[in-house]
């Protein structure tokens, strides 16, 4: 398909995808508006790994640390402090692209599998922390009940409310893939040693990725407790962070949109497979390793060749 | 422009450079010769900062860069391509060059505006200056062999160097594309007024259009001198020379 029709394509459908999800929650019942809602901020979350795993080329294992710390600052500023509400929608982001930015920085200093491990570690003991801390984040049980305003009250208006933080988010992100950075971003994860060579400090442009995916990553928990209204230490657990990475490969983490698809598979596994067994992951195991034999770029990666072999610009 | 001096490198008690020196002066293309493993890589990978130097020091513009890390080395008008090709391989042509010229005018960290804004005219020029003008929509890592050669020279380009260093910019070229590149290294030190200092195998090559040789064994410098000095010598005859 000629690159001119395709664009002309891409913003119809991505209206019409907008308006239909504007509708849903007039045409379904409750349980599905808030899988809808929960798979909506699965998507961003898995989105604001990608940019670092998939244009950025860093193996960030533990990136859910860093959306339980959006969670959790959000959750305690609401339950110990008297700060009005917006407060703590503004500092559970911000607080997240802090962590990321101190993690960060002492993880950027190792390439590739030691940036894993270190970063495994690193996030291990922030959540080893909240999950003993029982005074402070309440330990092992997590948060319960918060309040919240009227204007989040009930999954309809949530809904109304994460959908279009979803939007917002979604379209900042295009655009830093789009932007200078996101393609110096692109040719780091390529060639980091022809990048330093052309005048490019990948450290530093690998640590601002870092901090912006990790700043969505904090949105992603922040909307969360506007879903489930408690935080708990699982938010931060490595297997959670296993499986945004799984969204990535599954959607495709070389393409834009791809995590969506890998965020909405996922969600919908655990759902739906998970209420005829509890081995639900065997499921996703296979599922698995069709798809590195079959369709090793993810399923979005795949379907892109498809439509423009040769030209994609990923 | 660029002086080496006495420079060391060695890799676990390997001697790979041992004392080489090297001088470059403005407007000069400069070849570095000498059989394989004779140190030539390695000496540019140090005079670019990819390796730090045991020992030796490196002079360009009269400043001192001999332990600048890569990215400050090429910005002060460095640039370099790389012997097995060294691109962007996901990326298309045009982004691959695009890259290389948001760096030489620091524009990298925007995030805010779509890249299609920023030096479109910069990066097509460039690549109709190597000939790859037709291609840029193609994704680079499916580019032919040649014409990969090619684009790691126009990524080079995009930092606007004072000092092109090509290693083995003909490897594995074809002869009419090894003559297309000679012409390509002969226009851009003629129209970009630029220096440039590359290592070569093809010694038609080399005599056809360096102004200076320098000749390299074992990680040490036999002789830096016009071609005609270089064909005389004795040494170099044994050395290199002789066995052809």
């Amino acid at each position: 398909m000629p690159v001119a029709s395709r664009k002309r394509i891409l913003p119809v459908f991505n209206v019409l995808l907008l308006g239909l999800l504007t509708v849903i929650p007039s045409i379904l019942p409750l349980f599905y508006i808030y899988i809808f809602s929960v798979i909506f901020v699965t998507a961003i979350l898995a989105m604001s790994l990608n940019m670092v795993v998939g244009h950025g080329g860093l193996y960030q294992f533990h990136h859910g640390v860093f959306y339980g710390i959006g969670a959790y600052t959000l959750a305690l500023m609401l339950t110990k402090t008297e700060l009005p509400i917006w407060a703590g929608f503004l500092a559970g982001p911000f607080c997240a692209a802090f962590a990321g930015l101190i993690i960060g920085l002492f993880c950027i200093r190792l390439n590739r599998l030691y940036f894993a491990m270190l970063q495994i570690s690193l996030g291990s003991l922030v959540w080893a922390v909240t999950f003993r801390w029982y005074k402070f984040t309440g330990g092992d049980d997590g948060i319960h009940g918060i309040s919240l305003p009227d204007a989040l009250l009930g999954i309809h208006r949530a809904y109304y409310v994460i959908l279009a933080v979803m939007a917002v988010c979604l379209i900042l992100m295009y655009r830093i893939y789009k932007s200078p950075f996101g393609i110096t971003l692109r040719a780091i994860r390529d060639n980091p040693e022809r990048c330093a060579a052309i005048g490019i400090n990948v450290r530093m442009h690998q640590l601002f990725a870092i901090v912006l995916a990790t700043f969505f990553a904090g949105v992603a928990g922040v909307l969360f407790v506007v879903v489930e209204r408690s935080v708990f230490p699982d938010l931060m657990f490595w297997v959670l962070s296993l499986e945004i990475m799984i969204m990535c490969l599954l959607g495709g983490w070389f393409t834009f949109a791809g995590p969506i698809l890998g965020a909405a598979i996922m969600v919908s596994l655990r759902t739906f497979a998970g209420v005829y067994t509890e081995y639900w992951t065997l499921i996703l195991g296979v599922l698995l390793i069709l798809l590195i034999f079959f369709l090793p770029e993810g399923v979005m990666g795949y379907l892109m060749k498809k439509i423009q072999p040769r030209k994609a610009d990923s | 422009m660029l002086v080496v001096e006495n420079i060391q490198k060695h890799f676990d008690g390997f001697k790979a450079v041992n004392g080489a020196c090297l001088s470059v002066e403005t407007g000069e293309i400069v070849a570095v010769i000498g059989p394989n493993g004779a140190g030539k890589t390695t000496l540019f990978n140090l005079i670019t900062g990819q390796l730090k130097p045991d020992g030796g020091k490196i002079t360009f513009s009269d400043e001192d860069i001999t332990f600048l890390p890569p990215h400050r080395i090429c910005k002060k008008g460095i640039a370099r391509s790389f012997q097995i090709a060294n691109i962007f391989h996901r990326l298309t042509v045009f982004r691959n060059v695009q890259v290389s010229v948001l760096s030489q005018k620091t524009r990298n960290l925007n995030v805010f505006f779509p890249s299609d804004r920023f030096f479109v005219e910069e990066t097509r020029a460039i690549m109709e200056s190597v000939g790859l003008a037709d291609k840029d929509r193609e994704i680079a890592g499916a580019l032919s062999h040649g014409d990969r050669r090619l684009l790691e020279i126009a990524v080079a380009l995009g930092n606007e160097p004072r000092l092109l260093i090509l290693d083995e910019p003909t490897a594995g070229m074809s002869p009419e594309e090894t003559a297309t590149t000679i012409q390509l290294i002969k226009r851009l030190a003629d129209t970009r007024g630029l220096t440039i200092l590359f290592c070569e195998h093809d010694m038609d090559v080399v005599f056809d259009v360096s102004h200076r040789i320098m000749v390299m064994e074992q990680g040490r410098t036999l002789i830096q001198g016009a071609p005609e000095e270089i064909k005389k010598n004795p040494e170099v005859q044994r050395a290199y020379l002789g066995n052809e």
